[in-house]
């Protein structure tokens, strides 16, 4: 047993050790585009349970099926799962893909992976969340959130006509690049500073529906003297929704978010809050899936941050705030009608 | 073959299964790969071997720690915790301008600390395993998020990244350092376990803690010293982690502590303590890679993986429970 030890050591050792060993990149697929073959389209989502990916997936599949590219997708097992995302772009790599979309689950998780396909000829395109830095991707197809911010605290500014804001924030996950980018664009829409005395209570919720209504009932234990709610996404609007009407409290409140999921468009129209923000899922989807066809056929490389735009969805249009109603918003949402 | 024969038979594949727990998952392990080799023409290369291996370190490593602790009878729910924990130490000692190496040695001790503490939880205080590691989890978990102030950090140093680093041996087989250490590891914990006398006190205090107590082991000590060697363990798994991604995320690995569980599990360990071995932990995380990218490249959806990994789990133990009634 000790001859089998000290074998396995010296092999371990001589494996280390590596001597006249040659650096190479690594990847099955090393033929970069524009070789008039067939694109290969793998797409990477956060998690592959949550509406909005949901859709990120079909889009996707459907473009790459309507445009004659092979599709697959792969998906981590929660947010924040950086090393399930990276074990997906390996997977994807292994498997020949051309062009790899990606909602990278934090800003710098899959950078060194991301680097490793394109350095192998793989065009590399995030949606939905940028990288930081933004060029350690070819390009980005995704909603601006400071825009979409900035639109929420605009509207939920005018809805308040001229009352001083007294208001609750409702974050997502504590310094996830989204929520930061949608929460600061909030604060620059409604003209406040992070901070500000006219901020009541902050309480974060993960993206979640009944983290967000525990934390809004423990905020209104503090206070209910407030007119104005901000929420990141429009599961925490409900669960934020559900905490203001147990105490009654929907009445006075100018409440946004953002989202523009069919569910969230059916909660404006009900008057659960007056205002989300549309993001446009299928457009990221479907654009990346263009570029990647493109790629493939001609070798050409789409580039930097590419809006896919936002938009106002209310039954309450406000002067000043462009906006469309929740019939345009039922037509165009994303997710289960 | 007569009915009588597969009868008596039983029982001596029983006792077989007990002798040499790493057997039956080892042949899990090659009837996966052939499946996989069949049926795919993208699993069998050396390109891929090499990433199936370079994907289940870091549970891989946790779980090398789990083993320990559960052949005790104990079990760890903190243990990726406490090295997500790790990994944040070392990133923001770095970003603060401490040398990687002190960064590492830090971080290590973190995990060493935080094993110590419930180690001495466990044997001083008789605190049940599962509720003081499930304690931690939840602590760990906010400290590691309050301490990172939520954000991800970025570790971009040689050392910290040196586990992650890619070789290539002859022309084209991969290898990185983590997959070396990790083989270093298991190979000295495999000997301590089964050719030092604190290795047959593990077992012992597992099997059966008072006649252990009442043989002279020092039962305490040896379950402390357990913890502590697993705390150091899971330290090196947060180094191997930060090879594989160069970013701490406090959100990162929430589900390593039941995935590392998984691993020891398949790999013929029992969880009722004093029985299994860590080569059988190396083939339990070995199958769980070999899975997912088998049936990931079969286009298996990732919930039906997750439903077979889970049946699998229900079988291993299922296992182990038939072959000790028939002991």
């Amino acid at each position: 047993m000790r001859k089998i030890l000290t074998a396995g050591l010296a092999v371990a050792v001589l494996v280390s050790a590596g001597g006249c060993t040659v650096e190479r990149h690594w990847g099955g697929n090393t033929n970069s585009g524009g070789g008039g073959g067939k694109a290969k389209v793998g797409l990477v989502t956060k998690t592959d349970t949550n509406p909005y990916f949901v859709e990120l997936r079909a889009a996707a599949s459907a473009a790459a099926q309507a445009n004659g590219a092979d599709f697959s997708a792969l998906a981590g097992q929660f947010d924040g799962d950086n090393d399930g995302q990276v074990r997906a772009i390996e997977n994807l790599m292994q498997q020949g893909a051309t062009t790899i979309l990606i909602t990278p689950s934090s800003s710098t998780g899959v950078l060194d992976a991301i680097d490793r396909a394109r350095k192998s000829g793989v065009l590399v395109i995030a949606l939905d969340t940028a990288t930081e830095p933004a060029e350690a991707v070819d390009a980005t197809f995704a909603t601006d959130n400071f825009a979409a911010g900035q639109q929420q605290g605009a509207y939920v500014k005018a809805a308040l006509g001229g009352a001083q804001p007294k208001l609750f924030m409702v974050d997502g996950t504590a310094g996830s690049t989204v929520d930061t980018q949608r929460h600061t664009g909030f604060l620059s829409g409604i003209g406040l500073a992070d901070g500000a005395p006219e901020i009541k209570g902050a309480t974060p919720a993960n993206g979640d529906q009944s983290t967000a209504q525990q934390g809004v009932e423990n905020l209104l234990q503090r206070t209910t003297d407030i007119n104005a709610v901000y929420t990141m996404n429009e599961p925490m609007g409900r669960g934020t929704y559900a905490a203001l009407k147990a105490r009654g409290l929907t009445g006075q409140i100018v409440m946004g978010s953002i989202d523009g999921g069919c569910e969230g468009v059916q909660n404006v129209r009900d008057g659960q809050y007056a205002a989300t923000v549309m993001q446009f899922p299928k457009k990221m989807a479907e654009q990346g899936v263009l570029a990647a066809v493109e790629y493939a056929k001609t070798g050409k490389k789409p580039t930097g941050f590419n809006n896919t735009g936002s938009v106002v969805i209310t039954n309450k249009p406000m002067p000043g705030v462009e906006s469309r109603n929740t019939d345009w918003g039922l037509q165009n949402c994303w997710g289960e009608k | 073959m007569s009915t009588a024969t597969v009868e008596s038979d039983r029982p001596s594949v029983g006792e077989f299964f007990l002798r040499a727990p790493a057997v039956g998952p080892a042949l899990a392990l090659v009837v996966a790969v052939v499946v996989f080799s069949l049926s795919t023409d993208t699993f069998l290369n050396l390109d891929n071997i090499s990433l199936v291996v370079q994907q289940s370190l870091v549970i891989g490593t946790l779980a090398l720690g789990q083993t320990l602790i559960i052949l005790t009878a104990g079990i760890d729910l903190a243990n990726a915790a406490s090295m997500v924990l790790a990994t944040l130490i070392m990133a923001k000692l770095l970003a603060g301008g401490v040398s990687g190496i002190f960064a590492l040695l830090l971080g290590i001790v973190a995990t060493v600390l935080v094993s110590g503490v419930v180690g001495s939880l466990v044997t001083k205080v008789k605190l049940p395993p599962f509720i003081v590691t499930l304690g931690a989890l939840t602590m760990l978990t906010a400290a590691g998020r309050l301490f990172a102030g939520g954000e991800a950090v970025p570790v971009a140093d040689g050392l910290l990244n040196w586990l992650g680093t890619r070789r290539y041996l002859f022309g084209g087989i991969e290898i990185t350092y983590g997959m070396t250490l990790a083989l270093i590891m298991y190979l000295v914990m495999w000997y301590a376990l089964t050719r030092t006398a604190w290795g047959k006190h593990v077992y012992a205090v597992g099997n059966a803690p008072e006649s252990a107590r009442l043989s002279g082991i020092k039962v305490n000590r040896t379950v402390l010293s357990v913890y502590l060697v697993a705390g150091v363990i899971f330290g090196i798994a947060a180094w191997q982690a930060l090879g594989r991604v160069p970013n701490a995320d406090p959100n990162a690995y929430q589900l390593g502590n039941l995935d590392s569980i998984t691993a020891v599990v398949l790999g013929g360990t029992s969880l009722f303590g004093g029985r299994g071995s860590v080569l059988g932990t190396m083939m339990g995380a070995l199958i769980v890679a070999v899975l997912r990218s088998g049936l990931t490249q079969l286009g298996v959806d990732a919930l039906y993986q997750d439903v077979a990994t889970g049946a699998l789990v229900i079988a291993a133990v299922a296992v182990d429970r038939l072959a000790r009634r028939q002991r």
